[in-house]
């Protein structure tokens, strides 16, 4: 193990001096919510610890993961990271094609046993002996075995990894399923979002190469420290949304002053992301502050609860596409009709009665 | 022509001590034949009415929540906090009804025989089933008179069982699982409930467990203050008053 090379010596060899690597070691203690004492604690673990190698496997997905991923704000962080992963495997991004990179996958695996980080971007389908993934001539659920197989922890990239996402939604022909429903003896951490932020991305990823653990996971074995929150919980937007203050129609007067968009369906109430504090592409912007709400691509099901406009989930068991308050208020209407109706039997069955006693008596 | 303040000839004189004035000698027949019996204690009655209330306030607030008002430009966002005072009314009545409903538990175990009934189905009793079907008929007009009962009927029985004691229960642990959410990771409510969350997968499908549960209580309300109102008038007990007194009163002596 001697051999591979520190985090800081990858560095140093693309050309990265000091000052830039130790304020990559500030960001990454800032970018994880840790104090500055941290950052001396990283800059001593990045020079010493040899690297944990990286092997990046592809099954059902549309490498968005990968495009957001490359597309970190601070490029020092994904050159390091990038660079040291593609020493390794990841077919998408390395420069070895074919039989050569079948080889250093091969290699990785038998070379680094028990070491590796394998970090999964989309899923296997189980249908059909998983012939709708074949990677390398063989089906991805067995090339998924076999890395995880030797893994030290798994990461699943996105909501493909984690929850299914759309090759997964009803009535999922290919049986599409998410990494921990097949590798169960495993720890693995899940990273949804479609794609996630390329900064929680390579967070995670330095995090765990730093530390040479886990970071903290919530109950749905996701990192707390980025998905602790829903997007509601840190929006620009919420003082409109306390103060009542919604955009009522699409561009509206309503719109063009930045309000809430709760009204139009806006699912950050119900979504666990970083986007409201991260942002995407450089801090720039996310989906809300561009005066579109959020449509729950990081929550599991997202393709399944009916339009991305809702705020309820669709209940399609009564036929036509409906929602809790639709349903409810009908069957209320219902009960209502009903009630009045029996009051109204009940009212002419005592008159009767009335009558009647009163003819007897 | 006679004095018209003068009271009709059939009303006694004041030789009937305990009655006032206008008593006619059929009320007197009548009352000989009513009874009554003490039913609901204080506590019950007094949660009754503070639990509807609650219902009511979290129902009105809650709809809102999820189809909040027409927006409205009173000051500047940080000046304005309609959204925050109705969500706080539906949270601060959550967590009254919360504590009243241990309490209700509580009593169930203190009080008398009554404050259980709503707890507990007997349904391995033969006569629960029986009268059961009789109320039944009685609802669909097949039965020319209703029996007596002392405290729930087994339809109204089932109603509550099903209603408040399950449906409480299911508004209370949805509801402040999605409270949890904004009390954040570690909280108290998170511990307690925050796995509901994964258990139904994700939650906007508790937001629409929460909406269902809603709208199954507004179902039950209706119903509820129908039949209340209904059988105070026609059946041969009373109804409403029982809440507010504690003592059912029945409107004649015959034993079934």
């Amino acid at each position: 193990m001697a051999t591979i090379e520190t985090f800081y010596d990858v560095m140093r060899r693309q050309g990265i001096t000091r000052r830039s690597f130790m304020k990559y070691c500030s960001l990454t203690a800032a970018a994880l919510g840790l104090g500055p004492a941290f950052v001396p604690k990283i800059a001593h673990a990045m020079e010493t610890k040899p690297r944990t190698p990286v092997i990046w496997v592809h099954g059902l997905e549309c490498t968005c993961c990968s495009e957001s991923f490359i597309r970190s704000a601070h490029p020092l962080a994904k050159d390091v990271v990038l660079s040291m992963i593609s020493l390794d495997y990841d077919d998408t991004l390395m420069a070895a094609a074919g039989h050569a990179a079948e080889a250093a996958f091969e290699e990785t695996i038998q070379k680094y046993h028990g070491n590796y980080i394998l970090a999964v971007e989309g899923n296997p389908p189980l249908n059909e002996d998983g012939m709708f993934c074949i990677t390398g001539g063989k089906p991805f659920v067995e090339k998924l075995r076999h890395a995880a197989e030797g893994a030290k922890a798994i990461i699943s990239w996105g909501a493909c990894a984690s929850y299914g996402c759309v090759q997964a939604a009803a009535p999922n022909p290919t049986r599409a399923t998410p990494v921990h429903k097949v590798i169960t003896d495993k720890p693995i951490i899940k990273v949804p979002g479609c794609p996630p932020i390329a900064e929680v991305m390579t967070g995670v990823i330095t995090y765990m190469l730093t530390f040479d653990r886990m970071p903290e996971l919530d109950r749905q074995g996701r990192p707390k420290m980025f998905y602790s929150q829903r997007i509601h919980d840190k929006c620009y937007r919420r003082p409109h949304f306390d103060a009542g203050q919604f955009v009522e129609h699409w561009d509206d007067e309503n719109a063009r002053k930045g309000y809430c968009l709760y009204k139009v369906g806006c699912k950050g109430p119900t979504t666990y992301n970083a986007c409201s504090t991260v942002r995407w592409n450089e801090g720039t912007s996310f989906p809300i502050q561009s005066g579109h709400g959020c449509i729950g691509c990081s929550e599991d099901g997202f393709w399944d609860q009916g339009s991305f406009y809702d705020r309820l989930t669709t209940i399609k068991q009564f036929g036509i596409e409906a929602n809790a308050d639709q349903i409810g208020m009908g069957a209320a209407g219902v009960v209502g009709g009903a009630v009045a109706v029996h009051a109204a039997i009940s009212a002419l069955k005592r008159a009767q009665k009335k009558t009647q006693d009163k003819v007897e008596g | 022509m006679s004095d018209p303040h003068a009271p009709p000839p059939e009303v006694l004189a004041p030789d009937a001590p305990r009655l006032t004035g206008d008593a006619t000698a059929a009320d007197l027949e009548s009352l000989r034949r009513r009874t009554s019996v003490y039913v609901y204690e204080a506590p019950v009655r007094l949660w009754h009415w503070l639990n509807a209330a609650c219902i009511t306030l979290l129902i009105v607030t809650g709809y809102l929540i999820g189809r909040p008002l027409p927006s409205m430009q009173i000051a500047e966002a940080y000046d304005q906090f309609v959204m925050g005072y109705i969500r706080f009314a539906h949270f601060a009545a959550a967590q009254v009804m919360t504590v009243m409903f241990f309490g209700r538990i509580y009593w169930a175990f203190m009080g008398n025989h009554h404050a259980r009934q709503m707890f507990v189905l007997p349904i391995f009793s033969r006569r629960f089933w029986h009268e059961l079907i009789f109320e039944l008929r009685w609802y669909f007009f097949l039965e020319s008179e209703p029996k007596k009962y002392i405290g729930h009927n087994p339809l109204a029985q089932l109603a509550m069982f099903f209603f408040m004691t399950l449906g409480l229960t299911f508004m209370l642990v949805t509801g402040w699982a999605l409270y949890a959410e904004g009390a954040g990771q570690g909280s108290l409510p998170d511990l307690m409930f925050g796995w509901l969350i994964a258990l139904v997968q994700n939650t906007q499908r508790l937001h629409t467990l929460h909406h269902l549960g809603m709208w199954a209580i507004v179902i039950f309300m209706i119903i509820h203050i129908y039949a209340a109102i209904r059988e105070d008038i026609m059946s041969r007990q009373s109804m409403v008053s029982t809440m507010i007194s504690g003592h059912r009163t029945f409107k004649d002596d015959r034993p079934d």
